[in-house]
């Protein structure tokens, strides 16, 4: 029997594991909705900020802002944006991957690299590469606040402003749906502007108060802001739904060795009571012979 | 639309705070109080943290919401505001910068506090302009 009773302590383990993941399951997908909500809340700030920088940028040519103007990059700013926790299958890996290949990328070209961290992964990651990290936010929870990004965001912002970066990318989880999430670098400074496909029937310029250049600095801080808060929303839901398919998997491998050992637990059940019976005939036709 | 209202939309980096259209706006801007009405001249200023009135229903009702500060934009036939989330301080900005600056600095150390001084002035201007809506529409409401 004692080999039977080994298969059920082992199946009640599994079990117990199962009860975990399927429990995170359910978590995950819940908090995975609530940041979709966040990160579709996050557009239109993002979409109309754009809208009028783009718009001062045309109507103002003779102003080559800082932030509009390509420089030669000699110096690349990375803001690399990863979770707090793990459990979420291959989402920091792979993310990691790009940003690394891209970094080595630069390295080899000459330029300098100024990494800026959020969340705890990338800090255990980052620690081992050499570069020089000069921001670093870890515990930012599930639902951050742009108040919460202000530090790191002003550190390279003004490292961009003072000419210690010439380039700034930002790397974070793109969401594409519950299945699927990719990583994606883009390149936050300088802002390309779009291209306006219709002319503007007619000139016009706004009224400015106190002056563009002022309103036009500000507008780029709240949209550097705004960029990194979507792309860390964008992350969160990225990891809700890794971590929902990862434990989803793991509940259907937890429930796929529970039925294996059931088997193997029968068996060897069945196995000891035959071996019993056999024993108590082969005793009794003892006697009798 | 109409001649006489415009298309109001208040957002921040957080999410929409307001969307409708309206007779009549009035705000703080950085320079002074303003009062939009329909067909205003295309304007882009800083907002003051305060009170944003917004008249609707023929100027009937009125609707009071509270911005911390941000960018307002006006086109003749509407008006965006980019809300800040939280009352902006230069030093205390300074001063979450150089936490995170510190905190990349020794990462296998302990953080320390950084409460200071500048926070606690920019809780206080947010208070004073909280108190300035409430008092507000208290007035309001007894007339």
């Amino acid at each position: 029997m004692t080999q039977a009773r080994e298969i059920s302590t082992k199946i009640r383990s599994v079990q117990g594991t199962r009860k975990i993941t399927r429990a995170m399951e359910m978590v995950a997908a819940s908090k995975m909705r609530k940041a979709q909500d966040r990160m579709f809340a996050a557009r239109p700030y993002a979409e109309k900020i754009r809208e009028v920088i783009g718009h001062l940028a045309k109507s103002h040519p003779e102003f080559h802002h800082l932030f509009l103007e390509k420089r030669e990059v000699k110096r690349v700013g990375f803001i690399i944006v990863s979770t707090d926790r793990g459990l979420c299958g291959s989402l920091n890996t792979n993310l990691f991957k790009l940003a690394l290949n891209s970094i080595l990328e630069w390295q080899k070209k000459g330029a300098d690299v100024r990494l800026c961290l959020l969340g705890q992964k990338a800090e255990a990651f980052f620690r081992r590469i050499k570069g020089e990290v000069s921001a670093l936010t870890t515990h930012l929870g599930d639902k951050p606040a742009v108040k919460d990004l202000y530090g790191i965001v002003k550190v390279m912002f003004d490292a961009y402003a003072q000419k210690e970066l010439d380039l700034l990318y930002i790397v974070h989880n793109e969401f594409i749906n519950t299945m699927r999430q990719q990583p994606l670098m883009r390149q936050v400074l300088p802002i390309e502007p779009e291209e306006r496909t219709t002319q503007l029937d007619y000139y016009w310029d706004y009224i400015y108060e106190p002056d563009a250049k002022e309103v036009l600095s500000l507008l780029l801080r709240r949209y550097v802001e705004s960029q990194v808060y979507q792309a860390v929303v964008e992350n969160i839901a990225s990891e809700q739904s890794a971590r929902m398919v990862a434990m989803k998997n793991a509940s259907d491998n937890a429930k796929q060795l529970i039925d294996d050992l059931k088997l193997a637990y029968n068996k060897a059940r069945q196995a000891a009571i035959t071996k019993e019976l056999a024993d108590i005939i082969g005793g009794a036709e003892a006697l009798n012979g | 639309m109409s001649e006489t209202t415009l298309q109001v939309d208040i957002v921040s980096a957080e999410g929409a705070i307001y969307s409708g259209s309206v007779n009549m706006v009035f705000t703080m801007g950085i320079s002074g109080e303003l009062g939009i009405a329909p067909g205003h001249a295309q304007l882009l200023t800083m907002l003051k943290p305060g009170p944003v009135r917004l008249l609707t229903q023929g100027g009937q009702l009125e609707e009071v919401l509270y911005v911390s500060g941000g960018i307002l934009e006006v086109q003749p036939f509407g008006v965006t505001i980019l809300a800040d989330t939280a009352v902006r301080a230069a030093d205390l900005d300074e001063a979450i910068a150089l936490e995170a600056k510190q905190k990349a600095e020794n990462m296998l150390k302990k953080k320390q506090d950084w409460m200071t001084y500048s926070t606690a002035a920019s809780e206080l201007a947010r208070a004073a302009a909280q108190i300035s809506a409430i008092h507000y529409l208290k007035k309001r409401d007894k007339l």
